[in-house]
């Protein structure tokens, strides 16, 4: 099995390809391709329809050289195997375009194979164009193969270069609103023209990524020479330092990125909290609880109920300042008075018992019974916006340091419990609750403090949530909240609390950014979740012992 | 002065009568052996002293106390330590994070310090080890560490659970001798449920013979091991 191949292993390539070919085709009938072929990358060049197209055979021929059972390393195999592999992942392309030509009822089944969807595959030449786009997919493999050819600092140059380019494009309009006021117009309308980048900026932007991806190899080498230099003590200062900048710069933010994008850092900010509190008690407690959303629900509605100011003059009106810790004890108790009836369950009876609480609380909500409180259906709405000392905290930007400080504050919170002696409990209930009982730790005790502490996060983000959007519905609390915030803990890394940032930023801000997918969100979101199991199991940033459990499985037993 | 009193204990599994009637006495700085056959009932009488199963009749007393109705948890602040059957390291943990938990109940820095460097000293392999993920180590070590962790709450007695269960031969020597040491050393109050008759019967001073639920024997160890029915019974000797 092992021995090297000499030649390239044709059949396994087909099938390599023909895998790949899958996703192209895939994207093309849901409807992908369609809806992006006006949305461009680069004016006129490149739109994001042909960025879709274009990944699989690239993809193909770039990963199938890793695969030594496949392919031998030599130059002209690399190079026959990409451009093999990428003209076969256009296979089921081709037939589309066939089956499509010559059934003219297909699209009663797949409604997305539309006319203007084969006018983009076929590059609008007709049944010609199948030519040309096989030709282009072996192109593309051969191109994603030969990258392994180039030396390091080459290789380096075009990851720097790939990326650059598709960042810049795909978030072209939020690209534009944030240069316009900081570096004038004149200026953004010479990079981009309608959300799109235009061709010379491109080419400029292609110069500067790769430049700097060929040449930072002796940065980084001068970097770890600086670093080697300068002793341990200095380091620390110059880590204090950075901090001191990391933070400020958090603190001007909002004044920097403009309106858009700090409405959506507040949701992020939301989800950071709320992904902290349920960290508390899945990753340090393993106490799998799928209803996270009550707690947010229960949050929001009594910021909602007790603050609103309605018209005819019937709300409570309080401030929001004296309600927020109202929100954290609401949900607190709440969180104790589901914990007590499912002390005994464990994993999977957990989990399911959870997620009917979730539900428990969005029926309530939306029941007669608490109608003339919650508003049933309604909501609640004229929520005020936080206000204090005259300053009113009405826009995203002064909405942000609200959720900052609440960030700051369930951050902190959360870091001190991970080192002590309360962390320690969760962590040896985790692994094996007789035993922790036989140590002497009180699981009663134990369970509901965790069930209490991390509802209390959920709490806070449920009624930043209210004051953000001024009404709430009980539409909002559905159990996609508790399946995001537990998506993020499991992509950022289960029990890392830099994990839970991470991965908040990226499932929830990288959504909020790339508006055009929104159709799709729940589409890439399994795909991203799917990729993560298989390919990066403990996250993005995994916590120490996670990664130490998962290096350890391997050599044990 | 007994420690242990153990009092005709009746439990149930559902409707099965699990002890009939099971009493047994500890007394200070002993090893007492409770042997028996699958399903006679010892880990049954394990669990009903620590508190995981309920009593329908009889007591446990513990230093003069009745101890039948506090939560197993809070035994372990009264002295009374288990290692469960099947070692149940926390296999995630090092061994020194092991052991760090094992002293949960305490609050005294110094005197756990202490008690730790004493027990790596008593467990040379443990001190190898300390960095090392408990799950990773041999059987042996788990049974080890188990040991070493529930001396960390500085029991007065020591509960152990087949503590040779699925060890190599030459392990389960070693497990016994330490069993042997604990005792002398630290003067710890040992009552050891074993199957390994033999081996568990040569390191006590006193032993009980548990069949489907009741006490069918009991005496010193030295005669234990004389006696012809238990020979044939238990110890495999014709």
């Amino acid at each position: 099995m092992n021995k090297e191949l000499t030649t390239i292993d044709w059949q396994k390539l087909a099938r390599y390809g023909l895998l790949w070919g899958v996703a192209a085709v895939y994207v093309s009938v849901i409807g992908m391709i369609e809806s992006f072929s006006g949305r461009s990358i680069i004016n006129n060049t490149l739109t994001l329809a042909q960025v879709l197209l274009f990944i699989p055979p690239i993809a193909a021929g770039y990963m199938i050289v890793n695969r030594k059972e496949i392919m031998p390393q030599d130059r002209n195999s690399v190079l026959m195997g990409g451009a093999a592999v990428g003209a076969i992942s256009s296979a089921w392309v081709v037939l589309l375009i066939i089956v499509q030509g010559a059934i003219p009822g297909i699209r009663n089944v797949f409604i997305n194979v539309s006319p203007a969807l084969i006018e983009v595959l076929t590059f609008g030449l007709g049944f010609a164009g199948v030519f040309i786009y096989v030709a282009v997919t072996a192109v593309l493999g051969l191109i994603g193969a030969s990258v392994h050819l180039l030396p390091d600092r080459g290789r380096r140059a075009v990851y720097n270069v790939v990326l650059t380019l598709l960042i810049a494009g795909a978030f072209g309009e939020i690209f534009t609103q944030v240069l316009r006021p900081l570096v004038g117009n004149v200026v953004v309308r010479a990079l981009y023209t309608g959300g799109a980048l235009n061709l010379v900026a491109a080419v400029v932007l292609v110069a500067i990524a790769g430049g700097l991806g060929w040449y930072r190899q002796e940065n980084q080498a001068r970097y770890e020479a600086f670093r080697g230099e300068i002793g341990t003590p200095r380091q620390k200062q110059v880590y204090q330092y950075q901090v001191a900048i990391g933070i400020i710069l958090l603190l001007i933010l909002p004044w920097i990125v403009g309106r858009f994008l700090s409405d959506v850092m507040v949701t992020i900010g939301l989800f950071i909290m709320m992904g902290l509190g349920l960290n508390i008690a899945i990753g340090m407690a393993g106490l799998l609880d799928l209803g996270y959303v009550t707690n947010y629900a229960v949050g929001a509605y009594i910021l909602g109920i007790l603050t609103t100011v309605p018209p005819d003059g019937s709300g409570y009106g309080f401030s929001f300042w004296i309600i927020l810790p109202l929100c954290l004890f609401g949900a607190m108790s709440i969180g104790f008075v589901f914990g007590l009836p499912v002390l005994r369950m464990r994993g999977d009876y957990l989990a399911i018992a959870t997620l009917g609480f979730g539900e428990i609380i969005r029926i309530l909500a939306i029941s007669e019974w608490l109608e003339p409180l919650a508003g049933g259906a309604q909501g609640v709405l004229y929520i005020p916006k936080p206000e204090i000392f005259g300053i009113s905290f009405s826009n995203p930007q002064q909405l942000y340091y609200v959720v900052f400080a609440g960030c700051a504050l369930v951050l902190y919170v959360s870091w001190r419990l991970n080192n002590s002696r309360t962390g320690r409990q969760w962590m040896a209930m985790r692994e094996d609750e007789d035993v922790a009982q036989a140590m002497g730790i009180n699981l009663v005790r134990t369970k509901l403090l965790a069930f209490t502490i991390s509802a209390a996060a959920g709490g806070l983000a449920g009624g930043m949530f209210a004051a953000k959007l001024g009404t709430i519905f009980p539409t909002s609390f559905n159990i996609l909240v508790s399946i995001n915030v537990l998506s993020l803990i499991i992509v950022g890394g289960i029990g890392s609390i830099p994990g839970v940032i991470v991965g908040a930023i990226f499932l929830i801000g990288t959504p909020e950014l790339l508006r055009e997918f929104v159709e799709y969100r729940l589409l890439i979101y399994g795909a991203v979740l799917v990729w993560m199991m298989l390919a990066r199991p403990e996250g993005l940033i995994p916590s120490a012992v996670r990664k130490r459990e998962l290096k350890s499985g391997v050599d044990s037993l | 002065m007994s420690l242990l009193k153990v009092n005709n204990i009746h439990a149930y599994y559902g409707n099965i009568h699990a002890l009939k009637g099971v009493t047994i006495d500890v007394n200070e700085g002993e090893i007492v052996s409770l042997i028996g056959s699958n399903g006679a009932g010892k880990t049954t009488t394990l669990r009903a002293i620590s508190g995981l199963m309920s009593l329908r009749e009889g007591s446990v007393e513990f230093e003069g106390e009745d101890i039948a109705n506090y939560a197993s948890h809070d035994l372990v602040g009264r002295g009374i330590a288990m290692v469960p059957e099947g070692r149940g390291v926390f296999a995630k943990m090092t061994v020194m994070e092991n052991l760090e938990l094992g002293a949960y109940t305490r609050n005294d820095a110094d005197g756990i310090k202490q008690d730790l460097e004493r027990i790596l000293e008593l467990f040379p392999r443990l001190a190898e080890r300390k960095t090392q993920i408990s799950g990773t180590m041999s059987g042996g070590e788990q049974q080890m560490l188990a040991m070493g962790r529930a001396m960390m709450a500085q029991p007065k007695l020591l509960l152990l659970d087949e503590p040779s269960m699925g060890l190599a031969p030459i392990l389960v020597e070693l497990i016994f001798d330490t069993v042997k040491e604990l005792n002398e050393s630290t003067g710890t109050t040992i009552l050891l449920v074993e199957q390994n008759a033999h081996m568990s019967l040569q390191v006590s001073h006193r032993g009980y013979v548990l069949q489907t639920g009741e006490i069918v024997t009991q005496g010193n160890a030295k005669d234990l091991q004389q006696d012809e029915s238990i020979k044939k019974a238990y110890l495999g000797i014709e």
